[in-house]
């Protein structure tokens, strides 16, 4: 029996090493959920201070507490009753709808390209177009206002998308995937008698599925917020956009801030849906991209 | 069906040329093996034929037409790739009817042929089943499948079987020789395996460095080996190699051994090898040719496989599966001269 004893009592020394350890590893996950906890907090305030700030009163929304003391949904009503909310809705989904379509295809047909044909220059091809991932959205905005301005695109919807009709980023993204899809399955097709387009219409798009959901959301999410164009290439009320038409509420002296969050609260369920609903297909599509990246 | 012809077919990336002029004739309805190491070339000509690679020069007929200029899919061939690249996306029965979508038959005659393959293959229950809900022996009978629904001229099969495990391969070597003989369709094959080469084939091809060794039946190329690659490289384990002298009427080892063979083209004095296959190398308890001490023992069963030690050179002889020699044991071997291969130490071409 005492032999026993011995065999199953820990040694002090082994006791205590597992219990520092054991308090250096609640320690550590300690600190991890702080950091998620204040990350987290960080990120959803500004939604939390829209939303507040759009069941406010005007009298009140200069104060900052977060639960107003005269809650109101009458600024829903304002916005919902007013004409102007819908037509920017309207131009906002229409544009997103149109040049997401029009990225997505246009991104994987180049990607695919790219990855899957061997032509002379196309290293040069990929850097040329990957290069203008380093250059600011601002710096390209006065040739493409010249551009639209030779053209006679300046106030149409066509002037509002046709710097998003294809993406740098999505090229990348797609050529990355389609790296992945192994060439054996282009073969097959091509001895089954596909074309080359029936082959990446047929094939090979239905294998990188994932990658398009993702790349659709994050061009939708990119047009449904954008603002700086669509204000510099609009110049009537009827053409703007969503985040356009909100940030005219107001005015000469005096911004309508309740007005302004109420729209923006509005404009944001949209992308929520859109993002609940294919949220696995961009947390997959990122880390496919990069790990193939 | 149809007969394939090579003709100086020449490959070559840039400068460097990795096929350099092959030559073979392929009779309708024959099962014919390309087999080799890893970079001899056998994969790329099997490209060629299919249409995947440009031909740098010499020509490919299928049947009586130069097909060099054509499109694979005018090739009248089909192809079954070593990963199976049956489409993930696709059921069991979409990826059988692919290569059917150019086709003009009707709707009914495509359906109609896929049940067929399906019949022919054990499928019939599995055609709504995705790839992911079939094992592995299943999804390669998906890909011969697909080929098989078109009924092409020829069929070319790229190392299909180097992903299933032993057992499985196995299998579906039979499987595939057993649709050989009920279709009878012109069949090139391609691997790296020499079993399944030697069980398959009714011809092999041996290739080495782009360069075709040996043309011939199974039983060719392993009892009459062109060259020492080919005795090496056909047969497991390996035919033993031991370096002489051809003197007389014979050969004479290094270390002086001296072994009577029948009349040989090999001049005076000239360096030789003798090969001799392990199974023809056995262990005996009366006069040897050799003795020496055995290092390793590998009990096979039926035979047990014995490594000695022959005068500074390891040869592998065939014992008993019953009473085997062990470790240290000294041991004599034999062999009959009819078994026994000569090859030119130079060149190492055979000298018959």
């Amino acid at each position: 029996m005492a032999s026993q004893d011995i065999a199953v009592k820990p040694s002090t020394d082994a006791l205590f090493s597992g219990s520092s350890r054991n308090s250096r590893r609640n320690m550590g996950q300690f600190i991890r959920w702080a950091l998620l906890f204040g990350g987290g907090i960080l990120m959803i305030m500004p939604i939390v201070f829209m939303v507040s700030t759009s069941l406010k009163f005007p009298f009140e929304v200069y104060n900052l507490n977060l639960i107003p003391e005269e809650p109101t949904i009458e600024n829903y009503t304002y916005v919902l009753e007013d004409g102007r909310f819908y037509r920017w809705f309207v131009n906002s989904l229409v544009i997103s709808i149109i040049t997401t379509a029009s990225a997505v295809f246009f991104d994987a047909l180049v990607g695919y390209a790219l990855c899957k044909f061997k032509f002379p220059g196309r290293y040069l091809v990929f850097i040329a177009i990957l290069s203008t991932l380093m250059i600011p959205t601002e710096m390209l905005v006065i040739p493409w206002y010249l551009m639209s301005k030779s053209f006679g695109w300046l106030d149409t919807y066509w002037g509002i998308m046709f710097p998003g009709v294809m993406t740098a980023f999505g090229t990348f993204l797609m050529k990355q995937f389609f790296e992945t899809v192994p060439d054996d399955f282009l073969e097959a097709a091509r001895i089954d008698g596909l074309n080359e387009f029936q082959i990446w219409w047929q094939v090979a798009m239905p294998l990188v599925r994932p990658a398009l959901a993702a790349l659709a959301i994050f061009v939708f999410l990119g047009n449904w917020t954008a603002f700086i164009w669509p204000l510099i290439v609009t110049n009537s009320v009827e053409m703007y956009t969503l985040p356009v038409g909100l940030s005219s509420f107001g005015d000469e002296v005096d911004v309508a801030w309740e007005l302004i969050m109420t729209g923006a609260a509005i404009s944001t369920l949209p992308t929520l849906v859109v993002f609940l609903i294919f949220q696995r297909f961009i947390i997959r599509g990122v880390v496919m991209a990069g790990l193939k990246g | 069906m149809a007969t394939l012809s090579l003709r100086n077919l020449v490959k070559s990336y840039g400068k460097v040329e990795v096929l350099h002029g092959i030559n073979l004739d392929v009779a309708d309805g024959e099962f014919v093996v390309f087999v080799g190491p890893s970079g001899c070339g056998k994969s790329t000509t099997l490209r060629m034929i299919a249409g995947l690679e440009e031909i740098s020069g010499g020509e490919i007929h299928i049947g009586e037409r130069l097909v060099n200029n054509l499109e694979p899919k005018e090739r009248d061939i089909a192809m079954v790739f070593q990963n199976y690249a049956i489409y993930p996306h696709m059921s069991v029965r979409k990826n059988i009817g692919f290569g059917l979508r150019t086709s003009k038959l009707s709707k009914e005659a495509k359906d109609k042929r896929i049940d067929e393959v399906a019949a022919i293959l054990g499928m019939t229950d599995l055609l709504e089943r995705r790839p992911n809900q079939l094992s592995g022996g299943q999804r390669q009978r998906v890909a011969i499948g697909r080929a098989m629904v078109r009924d092409p001229a020829v069929f070319l099969f790229d190392e299909p079987l180097s992903n299933l495990d032993a057992q499985l391969r196995t299998q579906m070597r039979l499987e595939i020789k057993k649709l050989h003989q009920r279709v009878g369709n012109t069949i090139i094959f391609v691997t790296h395996d020499q079993v399944e080469a030697m069980t398959m084939a009714d011809r092999i091809v041996i290739m080495k460095d782009g360069y075709i060794q040996q043309v011939g039946t199974p039983l060719e190329v392993y009892h009459k080996p062109a060259n020492t690659f080919v005795a090496q490289f056909i047969g497991a384990p390996s035919m033993n190699m031991l370096p002489g002298k051809w003197v007389g009427k014979g050969v004479k080892l290094g270390d002086g051994l001296g072994i009577d063979l029948p009349e040989r083209n090999a001049s005076e004095g000239a360096d030789v090898i003798l090969g001799i296959r392990p199974d023809d190398l056995v262990v005996t308890g009366g006069n040897g040719l050799f003795s020496g001490t055995v290092n390793i023992v590998e009990p096979l069963g039926a035979d047990t496989l014995v490594y000695v030690g022959v005068n500074g050179h390891e040869v592998i002889a065939k014992a008993s599966g019953r009473k085997p020699p062990k470790a240290g044991d000294t041991v004599k071997l034999t062999a009959k001269a009819g078994e026994m291969h000569l090859f030119d130490a130079k060149s190492g071409e055979a000298l018959p």
